[in-house]
């Protein structure tokens, strides 16, 4: 005969909570977070109340005022009398053009790099590994001032252009300026030149057959926009510089449009070329029909948009017209991408040697020539393998970009966390803003790369 | 924070001081030196020659106060300052004046309770630029590349030049005088802008010095001028009226090569009679012997005379005298009437 019996009823005792191992952890763990939470809440307050001690409530209202300074390198039109806010966005577009460069030029040389060191050839393999060391191993604020220093150094100044018989002269048919306040190169401009008047007289100016700018948040009341809400006049519809947040070149966008267009065109020539081939065994031949789809359609709208060129020249002081490349971003882009890349050849080299030989050998079995074993066997591979470490690096370069100021390069750093800090006396939320505004770049660039990781990686099943 | 605990030092130090230092004339008497606050080192205002002696713009300042003094300039005793710790070296007595290219402002004057006894030049944000340029006036810089010290408040008054003479320019930011030094010489700019007596010092370092101008405009007030610690109004009128007899000694004539032939005997002109005690005796007013300021002119020469010789134009910091030129010649050195 068994007696059954209820197990004991549980009951929750306020003991439990120190004395039962269920609980224990959970209540350690909550005073551990209470703790924290009143150590971070202390620390705040207590910021708080020194700068309230000093006058220096913590307040972002001096974004709203006029900067004062004046930024050489402007992706969009700023002026001095802008607001420290728009200072800083300047600051954040040159941050994310060096960063965008740099990772770029990084990849690529990484790559070719980590490839060539396992070269059979003694003499290219060397040469990398020698490259790699010099780079990985000493710090990249050197490289950064050493580039500067070369640049400024090694190209003539602009006044040695000058002259009958100039000791410089520019480069590439007359078109490319190398000095040392960085690289002068024609810039793409739309409109066509008007031709002169049957007594050859030059036109006074050029008649514009493009579509012009397009401002965001135009102004009616704002005097530079004048001229866009004109319906009359030789640049009626045309915004002046300062008019609205933002402006857009219309050309530029049909433009890429344009292409965007002919590259999916192409795109669809080719998958329907792999249906054909897929059904029948035979490639038709498609490259011409996907060369003219995508370049007929660009050049009938660039010749249309009056596309040309506008060269550099020398004017007064320094080149004007053209595209100026400022020492200052070329010494920092060839230095952060050469450093970087040194550790993403490395990444590819580990990943490629993470691919058993095996793979190597098979795919010479089959026939495929060396080259195309590395571009369709080994690297797609590999690429899982380097994907993740490549996250880091890109995060790097971004994150040493900050060093800008070495060269006087005016990122994010140099006009939020530098002048304007400076200048307003607000250390406190600069330095956070600078912060947060990293951590965002910083989380966008893993989300995409973590996006671009799960594409890539070995799908199991 | 950091600003804070400095001023709250310079407080005390100066409460401290404030009770030693009541008679500021006796104790230098009494002393038979005077102890001046000069810099570490710029050539022209302030440095020691080969053999240690000391000379400069500033150096004179100091010399023609122990001079009226003592009457003997060369009864000074040195004290090199940096910038940060000029004013503790005055505010605790260590000093009994500074004379270091001190800028005047409000806040020192008034949050640092310093007396400032006059200017003795009239500074302020210039430009350099290479010879070769031709380039003889701010006003044609349209379009040039300028080198600036980033974070300063050069960067504001350059920007501000630019904007209301509707000019365009390209700054090139940098950290250091010496970065900039290097972009400058190499080309990479084509002027470079900070204070005026910056940029002579910079220049006269220049292997060819000769081959660089600085423009004559100036963007900003930077008045430079001794100072002596509040409260002491004695010893701030001598030290004033020193600066102003050499200034005023200009005006009327007087330098160190004939001011002891013009005070040996009253002349015609009653001004220059009371101002080297020939005639009443302005000097018993301030306890002073009656031949202080012959005794400071003949120390180191008039104004004019200390300007030409440590950094005038024919000395290689090569400075114009503009807004340190006499008021009867345009400028604002100007010295009120011994009477």
């Amino acid at each position: 005969m068994t007696t059954i019996t209820d197990p004991p009823r549980e009951s929750f005792r306020l003991s439990q909570l120190l004395y039962d191992t269920r609980y224990r952890s959970i209540t350690i763990q909550i005073v551990a977070l209470i703790g924290f939470l009143l150590l971070i809440g202390w620390l705040i307050s207590n910021t708080a109340q020194n700068l309230a001690d000093l006058g220096k409530e913590p307040s972002f209202s001096f974004l709203a005022d006029p900067a004062g300074y004046d930024i050489n390198q402007r992706l969009i039109d700023y002026d001095s009398r802008d607001t420290h806010l728009r200072a800083a966005f300047v600051g954040l577009l040159n941050t994310l053009l060096v960063a965008v460069m740099g990772c770029i030029t990084a990849t690529v040389v990484g790559v070719i790099v980590g490839v060539l060191r396992l070269s059979n050839n003694w003499l290219v393999g060397r040469i990398m590994t020698v490259y790699v060391e010099m780079f990985r191993n000493v710090p990249v604020l050197l490289w950064i001032v050493f580039t500067m220093a070369i640049m400024i150094e090694v190209f003539p100044a602009p006044r040695a252009f000058r002259g009958e018989n100039p000791e410089a002269t520019m480069k590439v048919f007359d078109s490319v300026a190398f000095t040392n306040r960085g690289f002068y190169v024609p810039d793409i401009l739309f409109g066509h030149q008007r031709l002169p008047d049957e007594d050859g007289n030059a036109p006074a100016e050029t008649w514009r057959t493009g579509l012009g700018d397009f401002p965001i948040g135009a102004d009616p009341d704002n005097a530079a926009c004048a001229s866009y809400y004109a319906t009359e006049g030789p640049m009626a519809g045309q915004p002046d510089t300062g008019c609205g947040k933002i402006q857009i070149s219309l050309d530029l966008m049909v433009l890429l449009i344009v292409l965007g267009g002919g590259l999916y065109a192409s795109h669809r020539i080719k998958k329907r070329a792999d249906r054909i081939q897929q059904a029948t065994g035979d490639r038709p031949t498609t490259w011409w029909a996907r060369l003219a789809v995508v370049v007929l359609p660009f050049v009938i709208a660039a010749y249309a948009l009056g596309m040309h060129l506008g060269y550099p020249a020398l004017k007064g002081f320094n080149f004007q017209g053209g595209t100026h490349l400022r020492n200052s971003l070329i010494a920092l882009w060839l230095a952060l991408s050469l450093y970087t890349a040194a550790f993403i050849a490395e990444i590819v080299r580990s990943g490629i040697m993470a691919i058993s030989s095996g793979q190597t050998e098979a795919a010479a079995a089959l026939g495929l020539r060396p080259k195309r074993i590395m571009n369709l066997v080994i690297l797609p591979q590999a690429l899982r393998v380097i994907i993740p470490p490549l996250i880091s690096q890109y995060l790097n370069l971004t994150k040493n970009s900050s060093l800008a100021i070495a060269v006087g390069y005016m990122d994010i750093t140099g006009t939020l966390m530098g002048i304007t800090l400076n200048q307003t006396g607000r250390e406190l939320e600069t330095v956070l803003l600078t912060m947060l505004i990293y951590l965002t770049i910083s989380l966008l660039i893993s989300s995409v790369m973590n996006w671009y990781n799960n594409r890539v990686k070995l799908v199991e099943r | 924070m950091k600003k804070t605990v400095f001023l709250g030092a310079l407080t005390v130090a100066g409460l401290a001081a404030g009770a030693a230092a009541a008679g500021t004339l006796d104790d230098v008497k009494a002393r038979g030196k005077l102890n001046c606050g000069v810099s570490t080192g710029l050539a022209g205002f302030s440095a020691p020659d080969a053999n240690g002696e000391w000379g400069g713009f500033d150096v004179a300042v100091c010399r023609a106060v122990a001079a009226s003094v003592l009457g003997d300039p060369k009864a000074v005793e040195f004290v090199p300052t940096t910038g940060k710790t000029r004013f503790t070296a005055l505010a605790s007595g260590e000093i009994d004046v500074l004379a270091r290219n001190t800028t005047w402002t409000f806040s020192r004057d008034v949050d640092l309770k310093f007396t400032f006894v006059g200017v003795n030049y009239y500074d302020g944000q210039g430009f350099m630029v290479p010879k070769a340029l031709g380039v003889s006036s701010a006003k044609e810089l349209d379009g040039a590349t300028v080198c600036i010290q980033t974070g300063t408040t050069t960067e504001l008054n350059l920007a501000d030049f630019f904007r209301s003479n509707n000019i365009s320019y390209e700054p090139v930011p940098i950290e250091t005088n010496a970065e900039a030094q290097q972009q400058y010489l190499a080309g990479a700019c084509d002027v470079y802008t900070t204070d005026a007596s910056g940029l002579a010092a910079t220049r006269a370092t220049f292997e060819n010095p000769g081959d660089h101008v600085v423009l004559p405009e100036i963007i900003s007030k930077e008045p430079l001028g001794p100072l002596v610690r509040h409260g002491d109004d004695e010893w701030g009128d001598i030290v004033r009226w020193t600066l102003n007899a050499l200034v005023a000694a200009e005006e009327l004539g007087i330098t160190s090569a004939n001011v002891k032939d013009m005070a040996s005997k009253a002349g015609n002109n009653p001004e220059i009679n009371r101002l080297l005690g020939t005639e009443g005796n302005l000097g018993a007013m301030f306890g002073l012997s009656p031949d202080w300021a012959v005794n400071a002119i003949a120390a180191a020469g008039n104004y004019g005379e200390i300007f030409a010789k440590n950094i005038g134009e024919d000395t290689p910091i090569g400075l114009s005298r503009g807004l340190n030129a006499q008021w009867t010649n345009g400028g604002l050195i100007y010295s009120p009437p011994f009477r």
